[in-house]
């Protein structure tokens, strides 16, 4: 009997759940197919691809050349690290170059393009509640943003396994998979902002800038302001003591935090890095007699999990700002 | 929360204000079932805001609206999924077809594949627009959009058609083509209509009542012919619009000598008289005994543009004195 209650009562939820979402996956099937079959869409998923294989082989031939001469443990992860002196950039760094650009690429005239093309009050006067459609904007936008670093990564780990012939671990597997996961939601965080600036600008030029400007400022800019605040607040020269050195060291990489583009990086080259064991400031002395050795995949998680808590919150603050703005804004063009 | 009337379409006191800049103002517009409502306005007179309203995409300040016994605000689902709405200068997916949009506007609607396929097919033919359905919508004319807009909205199957500035941008004999469609909406499919316009000549042989917007205030609703007569006798002062051979600035003397005249002015090729009452008969005898013709005779406000025209000079009048 209380089983059939509780049923009763889950069924009831569901569908309340599912009836608050009318046409939440109408909007995602529609948009999903919007960004597939758009040029916009292909030519940069095209540039990612083409950057993604050359850096495989400039790994793989990187790797290869090397083989004997260094100890050659994680050669699987290896592929996506590795860069070569014909190309400084390895399959890591150029996605978490173009990454960016993608999530931007999808978002910046989600809302200011449906203004423009006066299609906006004809799809809010359906029977769908206004959020299934920023909802569902942002759904499709994950949904092609998975599609492709997914695709991406396990084309790359494929003709990797072909090229190295040395097959993963289940360890480097699912370092592989969380960082991953990790690139959908740092891509994300550029998505969300991306459909915040389409909200906050009627114009869809004007957002595709501010959202290239902030991606610049956060990737290029803020490194170098957290390295001018700290020198500020923690002046250091060669007389210095150590307590000086780390903490300004520690302002600098706490400011840099601010960035989701820097929390990205660090917890990427840790799980991807399985010999990082240590992402603040190390002085020697903790250093010295060290056992040299590597971290198991649930200890570099540990080690990465703020990063990740911190990605996954800006990424949510930022579609919470753009959700609000929306349900807020008027319709009338 | 329903209410038992016969309106399909009831606003209370409806207030809408943009900081201090007030939209609508307390506006209790009432549209009874099946007929063709014209809501005439000129530019920025409140018509898309109260438009919005009644759609539940804009909240009103205070006031309610009523869509079937719905409040947009409270049930949205319910009064979207019974209102189509044509906005003025409506909008498709340009990369899209146009069957696709009207797809799309299906699914959106809850509409089952199949039974959708054949409303769009149906409502495409009905529009006249069969040939294009393949077509991009970044194809179309403009005239092309507004029929695809319409059949867009006869996709849904809904009871009430909202048109914002339907006749905006087309050209005369697809503003006739329209009309007559709008007029079989209503009369074959026993729909109900609000149309808003900001041309009252365009509209009015669709229209079964008219109400008139001016400055967030509806400030006259009824038939045409009430309106007319509402007007003609509210007035204790009327205008008449005079013509005469030989046209020479002794007839202004000859018409003040008519008991009634108030005023004479010289208005472009005619001479306007305001009077405060009929005095039409005396003075086409005066003039024929002074050896004028007169050629040109007319009490203005009985044309309908000029009862728009006089509506909101009076309004403007109105506000003139206020400040």
């Amino acid at each position: 009997m209380e089983r059939a209650a509780k049923w009763q009562n889950t069924k009831a939820d569901l569908t309340r759940i599912f009836e608050a979402n009318k046409g939440l996956a109408t909007v995602v099937r529609k948009e999903v197919g919007d960004h597939l079959s758009g040029k916009r869409f292909a030519i940069l998923a095209l540039l990612v691809l083409v950057t993604c294989l050359g850096s495989l082989y400039v790994a793989a031939s990187t790797i290869r050349t090397n083989v004997g001469q260094d100890e050659l443990e994680f050669v699987f992860l290896r592929l996506f690290t590795t860069s070569g002196s014909s190309m400084p950039f390895s399959f890591l760094s150029f996605i978490s170059f173009l990454g960016p650009l993608v999530g931007l690429t999808l978002g910046f005239d989600a809302i200011n393009g449906e203004r423009d093309r006066r299609t906006l009050s004809r799809v809010l006067s359906q029977p769908i509640f206004r959020d299934a459609l920023i909802n569902g904007k942002f759904l499709a936008g994950v949904i092609v943003i998975s599609i492709v670093v997914f695709g991406l990564g396990f084309l790359v780990a494929g003709l990797g396994l072909i090229m190295t012939g040395v097959p993963p671990t289940l360890g480097e597997l699912a370092r592989l998979i969380t960082y991953l996961v990790l690139s959908v939601i740092y891509i994300s965080f550029w998505l969300a902002l991306a459909i915040l600036c389409s909200l906050l600008f009627r114009q869809t030029s004007t957002s595709a800038l501010a959202g290239i400007a902030i991606w610049l400022f956060m990737a290029f800019f803020l490194t170098l302001l957290a390295g001018m605040a700290a020198d500020g607040i923690y002046p250091v020269n060669d007389n210095s003591d150590s307590q000086q050195i780390i903490a300004n060291a520690k302002t600098e990489q706490m400011i840099s935090r601010i960035s989701p583009a820097y929390l990205y990086s660090e917890a990427v080259t840790s799980i991807m890095n399985p010999a990082v064991r240590s992402m603040g400031p190390v002085l020697l002395e903790q250093a010295y007699g060290a056992i040299k050795g590597t971290l198991t995949f649930s200890q570099s998680l540990l080690l990465i999990w703020p990063q990740v808590v911190c990605l996954i919150a800006e990424m949510l603050i930022c579609f919470a700002i753009a959700y609000i703005s929306f349900m807020r804004q008027e319709i009338r063009a | 929360m329903t209410t038992i009337n016969n309106y399909v379409l009831e606003t209370i006191d409806l207030c809408k204000k943009y900081g201090d800049l007030v939209a609508v103002d307390n506006l209790n517009l009432k549209v009874e079932e099946g007929i063709v409502y014209g809501l005439l306005g000129p530019n920025g007179a409140g018509k898309t805001t109260t438009i919005l309203m009644l759609l539940g995409l804009t909240e009103p300040t205070s006031g309610q609206a009523l869509v079937n016994g719905y409040d947009p605000c409270r049930s949205p689902l319910q009064v979207k999924s019974m209102v189509g709405y044509l906005p003025d200068n409506v909008g498709f997916y340009d990369e899209m077809s146009g069957e696709d949009n009207l797809l799309y506007t299906a699914a959106l609607n809850g509409v089952a594949r199949d039974e959708a396929q054949r409303r769009v097919k149906h409502a495409l033919k009905r529009v006249g627009l069969s040939h294009a359905g393949h077509k991009k919508v970044g194809q179309y004319s403009r005239g092309m959009r507004q029929r695809l807009g319409i059949a867009d909205v006869l996709v849904k199957d809904p009871k009430l058609i909202i048109m914002d500035e339907p006749t905006l941008g087309i050209d005369p004999e697809g503003i006739q083509e329209l009309l007559s469609f709008i007029k079989d909406l209503a009369k074959e499919d026993g729909r109900t209509i609000l149309l808003s316009s900001h041309l009252l000549h365009q509209i009015q042989q669709v229209c079964d009542k008219v109400g008139i917007l001016v400055k967030g205030k509806l400030i006259a609703s009824g038939t045409i012919s009430d309106l007319e007569q509402q007007l003609l006798s509210q007035e204790e002062q009327m205008e008449l619009e005079l013509k005469a051979v030989p046209w020479e600035e002794k007839l202004a003397g000859i018409c003040e000598t008519i008991d009634g005249v108030d005023k004479i002015s010289w208005q472009n090729d005619m001479l306007l008289l305001e009077c405060h009452k009929d005095i039409r008969e005396d003075l086409v005898r005066e003039l024929i005994a002074s050896n004028y013709c007169p050629t040109h005779l007319a009490l203005r406000g009985v044309s309908l543009d000029s009862i728009y025209l006089r509506y909101f000079h009076k309004e403007e009048e109105y506000h003139g004195k206020g400040s």
